[in-house]
């Protein structure tokens, strides 16, 4: 489904991202785990359309994409969760997620919104209130639920249970399982890597800007020098 | 108290236009950083389209929605040919080439049209006044006071009911999220010109009708009274623009009749003191708001 090759993203003269090549399948869970500043978030933003690269290639759906605005990779299925949530605090928990809805028709935006409402009971509480009332844990679920508005086909999350009190990274992982389990296409940044080792199909390391290594979570797991080199505990 | 009620009505007509004016240079603001001191060159263009029609022998029914036309194709002209070139660069860029736009505009008319005042007749009922118990009120007053609270009534409901209105709000919030959201950067800051466009095209009627002159310069006032206000208001706050527009008003008007008269001509002076005043104790306007990363 997303194939990227050399991807090379620069920031003046630094590169935070070099050469880095990644692939996720349709339906494959897909974990990039890495230590802070190791280029996870510029992948992500790179692959969302918000930074563009130097150099490389990325193919969506045989597409070639390299480049494109994020309001044209959306249109075709590719949906970010930013880092920090970045929720309109301003706007209601319903305007958020209806500007979530905004590439969908009105009447399947309306029955999202019903859809949303019964998954995220936390939400339909909140439905009328500022979004930047919401507790962290509420407005990641918000981020979450606001992303998959767009009927995505590809979702990526930038550190979804970062700075979240224990008992609400629970609940993030435990939604980031559900989304599995109904199919869904998903490549996730976690700093949380022995959580994300176990449910992800594969994942990739990423240190100082580059892919480290590859391979299925009970593989990296089981590579006790780079575990404890790049993910340490 | 008799003349006290009659200032306040005369501020809050003069202060409709500047709400108004303030309320466009907010929305520009918002999506894209940009301070627009070529504001005002939207009703320097429509003041010599309202020239040309009314000596070509229109009536002023005709160039009332003639004025807002031109103000949102002019609006969106100028973004399209200056704006849109300089998307995404830093704050003091987009102020510069404001300027230029303002410039080039007055120029333009200064060159090809004439350097001279071009006056045209102003409709009768302009001057008119009724009479309330003690007061005298101007009908245009009244209309404008009229005509104003209509246009905010419903750009807050385009603004708080129509997904256009709502994707404005979140590019305003936070761009690039806007933009992860599938938000179309350039139907958005389109968008917001073209707002921008007619509530300046409506404000233009009112002060082409009062004026009952343009000259290439004309867009001096206007926009100085627009980004005040906004300023006064708290630059990117769509309520404290409106705010800050009935502020400056009721300023302007107050402090002109109250100050002695060898002092009156000094009224802009006195503003101007006040807004330094007002920006001292509290330099980010009266409605703070936060701002996000902007395109």
């Amino acid at each position: 489904m997303l194939e990227v090759s050399g991807l090379t993203t620069r920031y003046g003269e630094i590169s935070a991202l070099r050469n880095a090549s990644l692939l996720v399948g349709a339906g494959e869970v897909v974990g990039l785990i890495g230590p802070n500043g190791a280029g996870k978030t510029t992948l992500l933003n790179t692959l969302a359309g918000l930074l563009e690269p130097s150099e490389g290639v990325v193919i969506f759906d045989g597409e070639d994409v390299t480049g494109s605005s994020p309001e044209r990779l959306l249109r075709m299925g590719l949906a970010l969760v930013p880092e920090h949530r970045r929720i309109f605090g301003d706007l209601t928990v319903e305007e958020n997620l209806r500007i979530g809805g905004i590439i969908v028709s009105t009447r399947r935006r309306q029955s999202l919104l019903e859809e949303m409402a019964e998954q995220f009971p936390v939400l339909r509480q909140k439905w009328t209130t500022a979004a930047g009332f919401l507790s962290g844990g509420e407005a990641q679920q918000l981020a979450i639920a606001r992303a998959l508005m767009s009927e995505p086909r590809l979702l990526m999350m930038d550190e979804p249970s970062l700075g979240l009190a224990p008992v609400m990274v629970d609940v993030v992982f435990e939604l980031i399982s559900s989304l599995r389990d109904r199919g869904r296409t998903l490549l996730v940044v976690e700093q949380n890597a022995t959580r994300m080792l176990d449910l992800a199909d594969r994942a990739y390391v990423m240190r100082s800007g580059a892919v480290v290594a590859e391979g299925t979570g009970a593989d990296l797991r089981a590579d006790d020098q780079l575990f404890d080199t790049f993910l340490g505990n | 108290m008799a003349e006290l009620l009659q200032n306040l009505i005369d501020g809050l007509g003069r202060g409709s236009i500047y709400a108004l004016l303030a309320l466009g240079v907010a929305v520009i603001f918002g999506v894209m950083h940009l301070l627009n001191f070529a504001h005002g060159e939207l009703i320097t263009v429509s003041g010599y389209a309202t020239f040309w029609a009314l000596s070509a022998g229109w009536s002023w029914y005709l160039v009332v929605p003639l004025i807002v036309a031109v103000s949102v194709v002019t609006s969106l002209v100028i973004e399209r040919l200056a704006f849109s070139r300089v998307r995404g660069a830093d704050d003091f860029t987009l102020l510069l080439t404001s300027f230029g736009v303002h410039f080039v505009v007055s120029a333009i008319f200064l060159l090809y049209v004439s350097p001279s005042v071009k006056t045209f007749s102003r409709p009768g009922w302009v001057t008119n006044t009724y009479a309330v118990g003690f007061l005298r009120i101007e009908v245009f007053d009244t209309v404008v006071i009229g005509v104003t609270v209509l246009a905010l009534v419903a750009t807050s409901l385009l603004l708080q009911r129509t997904m256009f209105g709502l994707a404005l709000r979140a590019a305003a919030a936070d761009f690039d999220t806007a933009r992860l959201m599938g938000v179309r950067s350039d139907s958005v800051i389109r968008g917001a010109f073209a707002l921008s466009g007619v509530l300046a095209g409506i404000a233009g009627i009112f002060w082409l009708m009062r004026a009952g002159n343009t000259v290439p310069t004309a867009g001096i006032n206007p926009m100085l009274k627009g980004v005040l206000a906004a300023l006064i208001g708290g630059l990117g706050s769509l309520r404290g623009a409106v705010l800050g527009g009935f502020v400056l008003g009721l300023a302007e008007v107050l402090l002109r009749s109250r100050l002695p008269d060898s002092l009156a001509s000094l009224t802009e002076g006195v503003v101007f003191l006040l807004i330094a005043l007002l920006f001292i104790f509290r330099p980010q306007g009266l409605i703070a708001v936060a701002h996000a990363e902007r395109v």
